[in-house]
């Protein structure tokens, strides 16, 4: 069964990208409101906001990242979306192809458009004045818990994709993941905030991953919160992906 | 061995409800391969459910069916390699161009030589002008040719066509018929569905009504025309039907 899945995900793959490469504004868009974003709090809240540390741009580049990932996987859905409802997915199922490799190429797709954006708003960072002494393990790291985030989320993003009914609903599931950031410590620390809300800024995954990544851009310790952050990541991933699963197994005998 | 070969598609009971809604109340048929079979019936007889469960789509609820000799539940594999289906939306992606359509569906059904393959298509479906651009920009009897011509690839015994003509002009659906015709030629099985009775006309060898969730009828042209009173001869002026005076006017084909 699996004996072509290698191969007609690698062809399917190819053709998701040419999609891409073809309508590059899906990157541009994603990566357009997280720098907005970057924008708006370096230049205008930046000053009010006491971090504690330097430079507010170091402080805030882990959220934005964050939030261009949470952004760009709405584009997932909607391609998925687009398939099902063009008939094009029927045909790919009423062929001798590998069952899982249409999934698996929207999500590869997905991850090298979010690595794309991502490096998009980190030369945007740089501009505006980001800098990090990291080293090489370090940047490693980082890259890997933006790339485990990003399959996280890209699978949560396959089961609308798979069960929408419009396009709207399709993408609409990102709008929360969006704002998720500004309940944790991406923009402010967690302690100027009141008793529940500070509780929930605490223990939700997007302060972990946060804090894990701002470590290991500045040198520091990462301590507990990075194996809490990786915790999160392969949790929401695995349950992502058993739910994006049991829902395309559903869709297809 | 003098036995008739086995039929390229044999459904035996077929049935499939969705909720309460009875769909399918049990079909029965058999087609002779390399033969063109037309399922007719109005909208929403069924037609398309049964074209979906038999090309795997769709799992039946009891019944069975067999495809180029597999088993649709059991081996459906197998049925996958045999058949190639055409759904009622031309299935092709848009933001690709027509030969690189041609060549995904190649490289899907892993064959050599996929770019031969695709410029051998669109020569034979007169899209090689076209082949260059987007598939989104293509007409809608461009668009119908390409699905077909996509349906093609890896020469399937069998081929379901759902609807191949519904919203088409006429002109293209004069060229649809054409690459159907072809196919039989080519000693293809095609099923095709429709809500046409013309293009039931034109094309099949057997046609089968499906009403109600049955088979209420199923034969040759011939054979149903037996079944209605016989024909009583009256003098009518031939007017020209606006399909003639359309096609006189736009057409350059006939």
């Amino acid at each position: 069964m699996s004996k072509h899945f290698l191969g007609d995900t690698t062809v399917l793959l190819g053709r998701s990208l040419r999609h891409i490469a073809r309508s590059p504004d899906t990157i541009i868009t994603t990566a357009v409101m997280p720098i907005a974003m970057m924008l708006m709090f370096v230049y205008v809240f930046g000053g009010a906001i006491s971090t504690g540390t330097g430079s507010y741009v170091n402080y805030l580049l882990p959220g934005i990242l964050l939030i261009t990932v949470a952004s760009g996987i709405a584009y997932t859905s909607y391609r998925l979306f687009m398939d099902m409802k063009g008939g094009i997915f029927e045909r790919f199922q009423s062929m001798p192809t590998a069952r899982s490799s249409v999934l698996w190429a929207h999500v590869l797709t997905s991850l090298v458009a979010n690595l794309v954006s991502l490096a998009v708003v980190m030369l945007v960072a740089l501009l505006m004045g980001f800098r990090s002494g990291a080293g090489v393990s370090a940047w490693l790291a980082v890259a890997g818990i933006l790339i485990l985030f990003t399959l996280a989320l890209t699978w949560i993003a396959v089961i609308p994709g798979l069960s929408a009914r419009t396009v709207e609903g399709a993408s609409a599931f990102s709008y929360p993941l969006i704002f998720l950031p500004f309940l944790s410590s991406a923009f402010v620390p967690t302690a100027t905030m009141p008793g529940p809300v500070r509780a929930f800024a605490e223990n939700q995954p997007v302060t972990s991953i946060v804090n894990a990544i701002r470590a290991l851009f500045t040198g520091q310790p990462v301590g507990a919160d990075i194996w809490v952050a990786l915790a999160w990541c392969a949790g929401i991933l695995v349950v992502a992906y058993a739910f994006a699963m049991r829902t395309y197994r559903r869709k297809t005998p | 061995m003098t036995t008739q070969p086995a039929p390229a598609i044999q459904v035996c009971g077929l049935q499939k409800s969705y909720k309460e809604l009875r769909v399918l109340r049990g079909v029965d048929l058999e087609v002779a391969r390399g033969s063109i079979f037309a399922l007719l019936g109005s909208n929403g007889a069924g037609k398309t459910t049964a074209v979906r469960i038999l090309s795997t789509l769709l799992r039946a609820d009891a019944g069975t069916v067999r495809v180029n000799g597999f088993d649709v539940a059991t081996q459906a594999a197998d049925v996958r390699e045999s058949i190639s289906l055409t759904g009622q939306f031309a299935a092709v992606d848009e933001i690709l161009t027509g030969r690189e359509n041609l060549v995904l569906v190649a490289r899907l059904r892993h064959l050599k030589n996929p770019g031969e393959i695709a410029d051998d298509l669109l020569e034979r479906f007169s899209l090689t002008d076209a082949g260059g651009r987007r598939a989104a920009t293509y007409s809608g009897g461009m668009r119908r040719r390409l699905d077909i011509a996509m349906s093609l690839i890896g020469d399937p015994p069998v081929i379901f066509l759902d609807e191949p003509t519904t919203g088409l002009d006429p002109q293209a659906r004069i060229e649809v018929w054409q690459a159907v015709r072809e196919l039989a030629d080519r000693g293809t099985t095609v099923l095709l569905t429709t809500q046409y009775l013309d293009e039931a006309e034109q094309l099949a060898d057997r046609i089968a009504i499906l009403h109600e969730g049955r088979i209420v009828v199923n034969g040759t042209l011939a054979e149903l025309r037996k079944l209605l009173p016989p024909a009583t001869v009256e003098y009518v002026e031939k007017q020209p039907t606006l399909e003639d005076v359309f096609l006189a006017l736009v057409g350059t084909k006939g």
